[in-house]
């Protein structure tokens, strides 16, 4: 039995346009175990997943279910096959029961009889240890409570196979250890358990064997009891990529930007960002690194006053020979009349920081609309501005009123980054400034960023990828499950290093290692 | 008395119009589409129906009862679903903006309604109006005439069997939507389409139906006016168009429940003739201008029930969550 193979991949192979999202992944799970899917950001987990419960269909490559090939084109393909997949985001109604939301869709008499759905709810739930009322409204219920009912409604529909996308990002410990107690038990009925998650003490807890994914790419499949956080933390993240980006010398330091104890909690109730405190300096590339999620936007959102934040939080910001000022609380138009320029590079690019479709020059305006004139419009400098943008940071586009929903990524980035530099900030925040640019594009907003460095202004840099981290920024920050996990010292950092904090390992003892660059003095080379 | 009764008797035929109405809009708002169309589907309905019955009537000497009841009803029915049609092609197919398709579809039923009516006048060679009148007879053909009960029977009995088929069809809706697996289907996908979608429920299917069947409601309450409430007269309908935008506010006063619909429509059509009857029934006499602004307390109503609903934030009764949003399948 516990060596039977449930589900067998074969050189899978995903892409989406010119990114290969899964390249010949070949694997298996076995029936009655508990699997780990463990890989960084964007290394394919959810993609090759989504292709097992019908979402995508690969491009290349055999998927085999109990042995026999099948093809899986529909979610309902998947559920037919006994796959259940448990997504990050709820596919729930919310004003239905749970007994409502579980019998959607299936097939069955034309009348509905609730007290036999109800009934069937009660004996799974008594099979598997869940805690479920059918009769409660899906708007009413936790966080966990809503995990709990999509775990059911997967079972109701006899899934064997269960797939579980990052199931405890959103629990809290007791509600993970409840969700541990009841995956074991589905793992003593003979079920296949796939778990996609970063945290390895988790893996290390929960799971029989762990795979590797990384960028797109089969590792290893090792067997839990065999590995300790340090070899999967490794296999994770991979060797160091030298990528030869020019860090010049911090100098100068000034303090700019003082976080204690900031703390947000999201429209569900759940802590966002925990108590997150550090210092950032002018002068020096202050880089965030982190699971996706793990509260970034919420760090970057809240210094610049877009977010609610937490009594007690506190942001300081230290102008030139001046009182320090308190920025929570302030909107955020106050906080740059205020003298305080904090420049915002927002995640998504088109939808926060431009209007798709206006050109350059107006998109120029939308930060300077309340100068000028009271009625009309002053055209002249922000065209003024587009142009040198355009000229200086090379961008691309037919003219400067061509709409930059029509200019390429790259291109729409720079006319962003290039907009946030012209208003000479002191703090220049950024996130996910090289995301999906090619190389060149990708260097040339490095050489943005330092040319800021070099003229004493504090940068933050949030990005994904550890490599580029370690070699552009002074000091990285690390944030895991909205709590700074660890600021380390980038010249002498490890890969495998930021690996652990983004995992949450050494976190808690080891605080702040790369500590205060001013502090240290002449430490740095 | 007889003001009261004359104002009971009128409201319940109003009443049975903005009714018919506001069935089929529900039934649409349920798939999560907003149709600004029903007063142009029930002009539409209202002309399809009496045009037809008209025809039938002057191509027979002896007209058979039966076809003059199916003739009018199917044709009602159909060329209201055909507008239904048309908006679900537009908002759902194409995705287009669905207040603008439904204003549009209002001008266009409208517009068809007049410019037909327009050519049965030229065929009769008639007057102002034309006339279904075995067909009228048909249709309102009641107990009342046959039992003699009295104010009761002028209260209650004195009506066409559509009038107890609108209070028949809004139970039926009710056991659907509530008690059926379709029903909850169909409610799902206008609350959350994208989960719908990945319960394996057919969305466009589910959103072209009701919005079609829907429209065909619209339509038999738009033929229901012609044939109970103006005796079977064609003339300009332009107070037809006045009950479709009625029907539309019932759907948010009846909180989307076809149960409630039809308490509410009566007591729409009540406060409707409030302005003309309660002056008869108190004495008091109110200048003509201020009549035409009691007309107007169905819809003020309408607002504070809004006011109301969204102010007690009970999730139950809201409108569909998704009301008004195209659906897009998430792609990558």
């Amino acid at each position: 039995m516990k060596d039977e193979i449930a589900v067998r991949l074969n050189g899978i192979t995903k892409r989406f346009g010119s990114v290969t999202a899964n390249d010949g992944v070949t694997m298996d799970v076995r029936r009655g175990e508990v699997l780990a899917l463990l890989g960084e950001n964007g290394s394919g987990k959810t993609t090759l997943m989504n292709m097992l419960s019908g979402i995508y269909f690969p491009d290349e490559g055999t998927i085999e279910i109990n042995g026999v090939p099948a093809s899986i084109r529909s979610p309902k393909d998947a559920f037919d096959l006994g796959i259940g997949m448990i997504h990050q985001h709820f596919k729930l109604v919310d004003v239905f029961t749970a007994a409502e939301n579980i019998v959607l869709g299936l097939p069955g008499k034309s009348s509905l009889n609730m007290r036999a759905v109800k009934e069937k709810i009660r004996a799974i739930s008594e099979k598997y240890g869940f805690l479920i009322d059918p009769d409660r409204k899906v708007y009413n219920m936790s966080v966990s409570e809503k995990q709990t009912l999509e775990i059911v409604k997967v079972l109701y529909r006899g899934a064997d196979i269960l797939i579980l996308d990052e199931p405890t990002a959103v629990l809290t410990p007791q509600e993970t250890e409840r969700l541990f107690a009841v995956i074991r038990n589905m793992r003593a009925d003979g079920k296949s358990i796939i778990i996609i998650t970063h945290k390895l003490h988790e893996v290390m807890e929960i799971s029989d064997r762990v795979a590797i994914l990384r960028h797109g790419q089969y590792i290893t499949t090792l067997e839990t009891k065999d590995a300790d956080e340090r070899t999967l933390a490794e296999a994770m993240v991979g060797e160091k990529l030298s990528l030869n980006i020019e860090r010049p010398k911090p100098e100068g330091l000034v303090r700019r930007l003082e976080v204690s104890e900031l703390s947000c909690v999201n429209a569900e109730g759940v802590p966002t960002l925990r108590g997150v405190s550090f210092t950032a300096y002018g002068g020096e590339i202050l880089g965030i690194a982190g699971i996706s999620g793990c509260g970034q936007k919420e760090l970057l959102e809240s210094i610049a006053g877009l977010e609610q934040t937490v009594t007690g939080s506190s942001v300081l910001y230290y102008p030139d020979g001046g009182e320090p000022e308190q920025l929570i609380g302030k909107t955020p138009r106050e906080i740059r009349s205020l003298g305080v320029a904090l420049s915002f590079v927002p995640e998504d690019r088109l939808g926060m920081g431009l209007v798709g479709s206006m050109g350059m020059t107006d998109n120029m305006m939308l930060k300077s609309y309340e100068s000028g004139a009271p009625v009309f419009l002053h055209k002249r400098e922000p065209q003024q501005l587009a142009e040198s943008v355009r000229d200086s940071l090379g961008v691309v586009t037919p003219s400067v009123t061509t709409p930059v929903r029509r200019l390429s990524g790259g291109n729409v980035q720079k006319v962003l980054v290039g907009r946030e530099i012209a208003e000479a900030p002191t703090v220049l925040m950024t996130a996910y400034a090289v995301r999906g640019l090619d190389i060149n594009t990708s260097y040339a907003i490095y050489n943005l960023l330092n040319e800021q460095k070099k003229k004493g202004v504090a940068v933050i840099y949030v990005g994904e990828d550890i490599d580029v981290l370690l070699e552009l920024c002074d000091r990285i920050l690390i944030l895991c499950g909205g709590a700074v996990s660890g600021i380390v010292d980038a010249s002498t950092a490890t890969k495998e290093e930021i690996g652990l904090y983004m995992t949450k390992i050494g976190g808690a003892e080891s605080g702040t290692s790369g500590g205060d660059p001013a502090m240290k003095g002449g430490d740095k080379k | 008395m007889n003001t009261l009764i004359s104002w009971l008797h009128s409201s319940i035929i109003y009443g049975t119009v903005i009714m018919f109405g506001a069935l089929g809009e529900t039934l649409t708002e349920k798939s999560g589409h907003l149709n600004l169309g029903v007063p142009g589907l029930m002009y539409l309905g209202g002309f399809a129906g009496f045009a037809s019955a008209f025809i039938y009537e002057r191509s027979t000497e002896n007209p058979n009862t039966v076809l003059l009841i199916l003739i009018p009803l199917l044709c009602a029915f159909l060329a209201a679903m055909l507008g239904g049609l048309l908006y679900s092609f537009m908002t759902v197919t194409l995705r287009a903006n669905q207040n603008v398709t439904g204003l549009a579809l209002t001008s266009l039923g409208v517009g068809i309604g007049t410019f037909g009516s327009a050519r049965l006048l030229s065929v009769t060679g008639s007057q102002s109006y034309s006339v279904a009148s075995a067909t009228s007879a048909v249709y309102t053909a009641n107990l009342n005439s046959v039992t003699n009960l009295g104010a009761f029977g002028q209260i209650f009995l004195s009506y066409g069997f559509l009038t107890y088929a609108a209070i028949i069809l809004a139970v039926l809706m009710n056991y659907f939507l509530m008690h059926t697996r379709r029903g909850l289907n169909l409610r799902a996908v206008g609350e959350n389409p994208g989960t719908a979608d990945a319960a394996g429920i057919n969305v466009t299917l589910y959103k072209y139906i009701a919005t079609s069947v829907g429209g065909g409601i619209c339509g038999i309450g738009g033929f229901y006016y012609i044939i109970e409430y103006s005796s079977g007269k064609w003339s300009s309908q332009n107070s037809l168009e006045a009950v479709g935008w009625l029907a539309v506010a019932l759907v948010i006063f009846s909180t989307w429940k076809p149960k409630n619909t039809i308490w509410a429509s009566y007591l729409f059509a009540l406060l409707f003739w409030m302005a003309t009857n309660l002056p008869a029934l108190t004495g008091i006499r109110i200048p003509t201008s201020v009549t035409e602004l009691l007309k107007m307390t169905p819809y003020v109503v309408t607002i504070l029930v809004l006011v109301i609903a969204s102010t007690r934030k009970k999730k139950e009764n809201q409108g569909p969550a998704s009301l008004g949003l195209s659906y897009f399948r998430e792609e990558r």
